[in-house]
């Protein structure tokens, strides 16, 4: 019974490092230049190219973990739900009592593993990209009443400049960055608002 | 290097690294006892202070960053609100083993002194963070309601 119990454990555990493995694998670390998307010829087809390659990005667990589908936000590569609950609350900041500043500070504590930024908040219900199609989070990125009141120069502005947004290529402590950097990322988005800002379908 | 910090209301030098979690000086320096060492990564709450009158994990924040910012622990959190989870916590007998406990007042006083009436979901949103391994987490929200009543909440 005994070592049935441990080779269940070890097998979990295998199992487990596999999947784990397995989510790092699949995650991108690099995004191609603009220049890369030249050769495009058609601009709406170079457009959706660009913002396909931002979407690396986009959708990396990293920037997902933060743009929940529902109000509690997730956690790690493999996006499993924040633990303690907590839920987005008004603004973003965490509901009365467990703010998100409880235990997230202005700078990473690595003793402890929290990460933490002096802008740490939530996204919006209205910017939640988690289960969303790229094509679908690309139309609700462009549409003002979505994302904040952004014009598109200001959206660039928040996507190449936000200090928060920022955090997640330098996320410290065994976080996995998002791939390229926030100037290649930048570049991309503002690439793709030049080109028209078309949308993948 | 030697920090000032302000705990209970009394400055305090404490001459620690810089990465010193306020938990440990709060312990091991100032012998403040009644904040406990539970999980050291944000997990837990046992370890719940107030900074400037916020709960705050002191596990999570280093020495470095405490800055001029007030501290208050177990030993000297005061006022209505924290009278009247004192008394419900009494009255409905909270505790079991208690090594959770001084986190679930500091956390309760700081939600009802932000919700004066919470909801059962106000008060489960602002407890969860706080574990008990006795599982005392129905006489922890019966009490809360009790003291927000007492408050007048
Ligand atoms: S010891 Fe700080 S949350 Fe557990
Ligand atoms: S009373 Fe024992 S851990 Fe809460």
């Amino acid at each position: 019974m005994r070592s049935l119990v441990i080779l269940l454990t070890c097998a979990i555990a295998a199992l487990t490092s596999v999947a784990l493995n397995a989510t790092n694998k699949a995650l991108p670390t690099t995004l191609q230049p603009v220049s890369a998307f030249a050769t495009i010829k058609d601009p709406k087809a170079r457009s959706v190219a660009l913002f396909t390659e931002a979407g690396k990005v986009i959708q990396h667990p990293r920037c997902l973990n933060c743009h929940p589908a529902t109000e509690r936000p997730t956690q790690t590569d493999a996006m499993r739900p924040h633990e303690p609950l907590v839920v987005r609350g008004d603004g973003g900041i965490g509901a009365a009592g467990l703010r998100c500043i409880t235990c997230h500070h202005n700078a990473n504590f690595d003793p402890a593993g929290v990460p933490g930024n002096p802008k740490w908040a939530l996204a919006p219900p209205e910017m939640a990209w988690q289960g969303k199609s790229l094509g679908d989070i690309c139309r609700q990125i462009k549409d003002p009443a979505r994302n904040g009141g952004r014009s598109m120069a200001e959206l660039v502005h928040h996507m190449a400049e936000d200090e928060l947004v920022g955090w997640g290529w330098h996320p410290g402590g065994k976080r996995t960055p998002a791939p390229g950097t926030q100037a290649e990322f930048g570049a991309l988005i503002k690439a793709w608002a030049d080109s028209g800002a078309n949308c993948p379908a | 290097m030697a920090y000032q910090i302000k705990v209970n209301g009394t400055d305090h030098s404490v001459d620690a690294d810089e990465d010193t979690p306020l938990l440990w000086v709060l312990r091991d320096w100032l012998h403040l006892t009644g904040t406990k060492f539970g999980c050291g990564i944000a997990r837990c709450g046992a370890c719940t202070v107030h900074m400037d009158g916020q709960p705050l994990r002191s596990c999570t924040l280093p020495i470095s960053a405490v800055g001029t910012s007030e501290i208050t622990t177990i030993e000297a959190v005061e006022g209505p609100e924290a009278k009247a989870v004192q008394d419900a916590w009494v009255a409905h007998d909270v505790p079991q083993c208690g090594y959770c406990q001084s986190g679930q007042v500091m956390s309760a006083v700081a939600l009802l002194r932000e919700v004066p009436k919470p909801n059962d979901r106000d008060i489960d949103l602002a407890m969860n963070g706080n574990i008990c391994r006795c599982a005392t987490y129905v006489r922890i929200r019966a009490a809360i309601h009790a003291a927000s009543e007492k408050l007048g909440g």
